[in-house]
């Protein structure tokens, strides 16, 4: 290889070390209006009363919106006005914009709006939301547009139910001699990236609406507004600069719609709306919470015969995209096994809380927490080594999937090699417990991972390729980088290709929708895959017309013809070529002709084959390949005080082919680090109203410098076949692991079942005492 | 919220080594006016709380959250934002180490780490932990910065990019 798996210097280096570096929030105009937002201080009520007209008299104010004759909306199922008008259903909800001069002013005006609630009883969890007698949150659930694969349930806080049904459930019931079931709970918490959301917008004189936002998904900005405000896409243009830190969070498109309804109150002027952190972990769809069933039936040799599982998500107040982070959730209900008989429910409920973006890992890591700690409580009912019991049952070329997908050697990575050096890297030979004495133990913990994609069966990625005269290439996709270098890794696949200088290939960080090509979101660890295909796609459009033009004067055939090392040379005697630059605007003869013209690479790609799942199965092909990992920390933990510190954190992945060493460690690092701030400290502390108490990162703390383990990262290469060299996603993978992984080392330190979220000395110290 | 009538007064601020003369109410906090009055956008807003470090500055070569000190206040100090950096040893060990991702805490991760190596030329791991726990990065696990801090502290990076 000739570039693909060094640890280059990102594209974005320079500009992010020096403050250069342009995220939404920096661009700012005299002209440009302020807005701030109204939100509800209550989970459920009902709207009495919005007296504006305080805010109307401040001078500067130039806009007081509320949410009358506005679409629903919603990603999948359009439940959601975007500014509540006459009950509320999650603390933080909007229920007016103000527009004014500065930001002081739009600040002054929101405080000056006047609210009259209602408070209603609220549901405070997804299992009280499946009450019969429980409120319901929207009672004319059967009238909301939706799209395919939808089913929610009238009458119920039910948004949709994805039912797995895989082989005969009795049988694998009939075939067990083990039974193990645990029941698990975690409220829902957030992304907490540094960046707040940020969005402005503005619609020009010809009508066209320009929209700047920190996101992920500035084409589904552009389709969804399209849709909802019935504005045809091609008059809608999206900007995202850098993304500074996304996770998932910002692939929901929430403040671009009320950016948008903003300038269209105030005659098309540039409007921004800035998220105060508050507004961002509350108002901002956050990290979707969940309650687990597990039951698993096994020989008692250990081979998995049945899983029967229950996941109530904790969808939030909207569904939007929690819908499919539940349909995700049951794409994979398993952890990486063969098991031939599975039921799973998996339903997205209503409750108060704050509604649910994707969270990195896409459900993965929630489901996985579930999973990986009932088969470590079957590993013991067994008295099997749980590394054991997960290599004896790991998913293998041969296998099917949940969803009932037959798996290749090139669809899933290899599990066992995964396995066996986890082993060796946390030293899992001397054993799982130690006791150190003076009340301290140490103690280790796994979990096994996999993961495929679950998005849109037609979700596509394009990618254009422009040539300077001095024969560098521009290279234009519409991945955002939010932070993962996919760009610098794009730019690595096409320097690999054209085995050409890296430094000559200049990457456009922004995106643009007028002038992209479109990538469909920035989600899934999908970009090196989508839009590496579309890269190699324009590279073989750009050979191709070099070995035209060049074949006219090498006098050679094409197919003789190589292109690399900046050159277009003929195959069996190098040294007649010419320079790429010499002919990347085309040829001009001796005397003046010329032909050809600045060459323009196209490519595109689109996954083949997947499907929709069946409504009554689940049967269907959710995503191309399923990326394996094991994973594991090691903690110490004081039995007296119950604090803990994790030594060490461990993650083997199979990540079919290292691009680049350096960006891969660092995502996968990373991961875990963020899996091990949610399951060690993470939620949002609801109050029996329903109300979060702490809605700011001086209460919602994620980890700090210094309170960081040792970090482990090992690669197995199995290569894909469809990938671009071979590479699986892995911008997630590291986080799946790592609650399962932390919840199994406390488990095994104190010999209880510790089955709830987030893992703080005070839920060990009451779970000890069996008050949990 | 400060009241935004507040009258405007003319103050000059030592910024960068430049002394740039701009109308703030008494009220603006550094940041605001760094970003909204000044262009200078590399410290970034993160929590407007004290909590996330994003908007670090250096005032007189001491570290401070400028989300929560105001601007009057630096007035006869000078100021360095990440802007004022250049070229210097703890950015070329950022890139070198792969110490950000998306880069939005990265600002103020780097006037932290400048000017505790101002201070502490050879800090111990507890006096670096101490200063960079006032910063959040949400991107990276950490071990990157680690790495980046303590490579100029033994003087493996120098101050010419490579
Ligand atoms: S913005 Fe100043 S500390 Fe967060
Ligand atoms: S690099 Fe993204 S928050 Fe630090």
């Amino acid at each position: 290889m000739y570039i693909i798996g060094k640890g280059i210097t990102r594209k974005d280096a320079f500009e992010k070390v020096t403050g250069q570096a342009k995220y939404t929030a920096d661009f700012e105009t005299n002209e440009m209006l302020h807005a701030r937002l109204v939100i509800s201080p209550y989970a459920h009520a009902l709207i009495k009363n919005i007296d504006m007209s305080e805010a109307e008299k401040i001078p500067g104010v130039r806009a007081v919106i509320t949410g009358q004759n506005l679409p629903l909306t919603g990603e999948e199922l359009q439940d959601r006005p975007p500014i509540a008008t006459d009950r509320v259903r999650y603390q933080g909800e909007v229920i007016s914009i103000v527009v004014a001069d500065n930001p002081y002013l739009a600040e002054q005006g929101a405080q000056a709006v006047n609210v009259q609630y209602e408070p209603l009883p609220v549901v405070n969890s997804p299992s009280e939301a499946l009450k019969p007698d429980a409120p319901l949150l929207h009672p004319k659930l059967g009238e909301y547009k939706k799209i395919q694969g939808v089913y929610p349930e009238p009458g119920t806080n039910i948004a949709t139910r994805t039912k797995i049904r895989k082989g005969n459930w009795e049988k694998g019931c009939a075939e067990s001699e083990v039974i193990v079931e645990e029941h698990f709970a975690f409220r829902p918490s957030d992304h907490a990236a540094m960046e707040t959301r940020c969005s402005f917008a503005q619609i020009h004189p010809n009508g066209m609406i320009e929209i700047s936002s920190s996101s992920q998904a500035p084409f589904m900005i552009k389709r969804l507004i399209g849709q909802y405000f019935g504005i045809s896409t091609g008059k809608i243009r999206v900007n995202t600069p850098l993304v500074g830190g996304a996770y998932g969070g910002k692939a929901s498109t929430q403040l671009e719609i009320l950016a948008y309804i903003a300038t269209k109150e105030v005659n098309g002027r540039l409007v921004k709306i800035l998220n105060t952190r508050e507004e961002d972990m509350l108002t901002s769809p956050g990290h979707i919470g969940l309650e687990a069933r597990v039951k698993l039936g096994s020989t008692k040799e250990g081979l998995l015969k049945v899983a029967e599982l229950t996941y109530l998500w904790d969808g939030g107040a909207y569904s939007d995209k929690s819908i499919d982070l539940s349909r995700a959730g049951a794409v994979d209900c398993t952890g990486p096994y063969h098991i031939e008989n599975i039921w799973c429910d998996s339903l997205c409920m209503y409750t108060n809380h704050p509604y649910a973006a994707p969270f990195r890992g896409f459900s993965h890591s929630e489901v996985h927490f579930a999973f990986e700690r009932t088969m470590d409580v079957l590993a013991q009912k067994l008295n099997i080594d749980p590394l054991e019991l997960r290599n004896k049952n790991a998913i293998l070329p041969g296998h099917t999937t949940p969803t009932q997908v037959l798996l290749n050697s090139s669809t899933v990575g290899n599990l066992p090699k995964c396995i066996s050096k986890l082993k060796e890297l946390i030293n899992w030979q001397e054993g799982q417990i130690k006791d150190l004495g003076n009340h301290r133990v140490r103690a280790k913990g796994i979990s096994c991972i996999w993961k495929t994609s679950t998005i849109d069966p037609n979700a596509t990625s394009a990618v254009i390729l422009i040539f300077n005269p001095d024969g560098s290439i521009n290279l234009i996709s519409g991945v955002i980088e939010i932070g993962t270098a996919t760009k610098t890794i794009l730019a690595q696949m096409l320097a690999e290709r054209l085995k050409m200088d890296v430094n000559d290939i200049h990457v456009q960080m922004e995106v643009d929708t007028l002038s992209t090509p479109e990538h469909w979101k920035t989600v899934a660890s999908r970009g090196t895959y989508m839009a590496g295909r579309a890269v190699l796609a324009a590279a073989e459009d750009i050979i191709r017309q070099l070995k035209n033009i060049a074949s006219f004067i090498l006098r050679a055939r094409e197919d003789d013809l190589e292109v690399g090392y900046g050159k277009v040379y003929v195959r069996d005697d190098p040294k007649t070529s010419i320079l790429i630059k010499d002919i990347a605007y085309g040829y001009t003869f001796p005397n003046g002709n010329t032909i050809g013209s600045q060459i323009i690479g196209r490519g595109n790609f689109v996954i083949r084959g997947m499907t929709y799942l069946d409504k009554e199965t689940g049967a269907g092909r959710p995503g191309p390949e399923w990326t394996v990992g094991a994973e594991g920390v090691e903690i110490e933990l004081d039995l007296r005080t119950y604090t803990y510190k994790v030594l060490k954190a461990v993650a083997v992945i199979d990540i079919g082919k290292v691009f680049n060493e350096k960006t891969a460690i660092g995502q996968v690092k990373g991961a875990m680090s963020m899996g091990l701030s949610f399951a060690a400290r993470e939620t949002f502390w609801f109050d029996d109203h329903g109300s979060v108490l702490n809605p700011q990162l001086r209460t919602y703390r994620p980890i700090r410098f210094g309170e960081h383990p040792k970090y482990v990262v090992a690669f197995v290469e199995t290569p894909e076949i469809d990938a671009p060299y071979g590479g699986r996603g892995v911008g997630e993978h590291g986080l799946i692991g790592m609650p399962a992984a932390l919840a199994n080392s406390l488990s095994t330190a104190l010999s209880v079942n510790v089955n709830y979220l987030p893992l703080i000395p005070e839920l060990l110290w009451k779970i000890k005492r069996g008050e949990k | 919220m400060p009241n935004p009538s507040a009258k405007k007064i003319s103050v000059s601020l030592n910024i960068n080594g430049e002394m740039r003369q701009v109308e703030i109410r008494p009220i603006d906090t550094l940041l605001y006016v760094l970003r909204h009055h000044l262009s200078l956008t590399g410290a970034k807003p993160g929590c407007l709380n004290g909590d996330c470090g994003a908007c670090s500055v250096m005032v007189n070569d001491n570290v401070y959250k400028s989300c929560i000190m105001l601007a009057i206040e630096s007035v006869g100090s000078a100021i360095t934002t990440v802007e004022g950096l250049k070229d210097s040893p703890i950015q070329n060990a950022f890139v070198k180490h792969f110490a950000f991702q998306c880069g939005y805490c990265t600002p103020g991760f780097i006037m932290n780490c400048q000017a505790l190596l101002l201070k502490h030329p050879h800090p111990t791991y507890e006096v670096v932990k101490e200063w960079l726990s006032s910063n959040i990065c949400r991107c990276t696990c950490y071990q990157e910065i680690e790495e980046a801090i303590f490579s100029v502290v033994e003087g493996r990076v120098g101050g010419t990019s490579e």
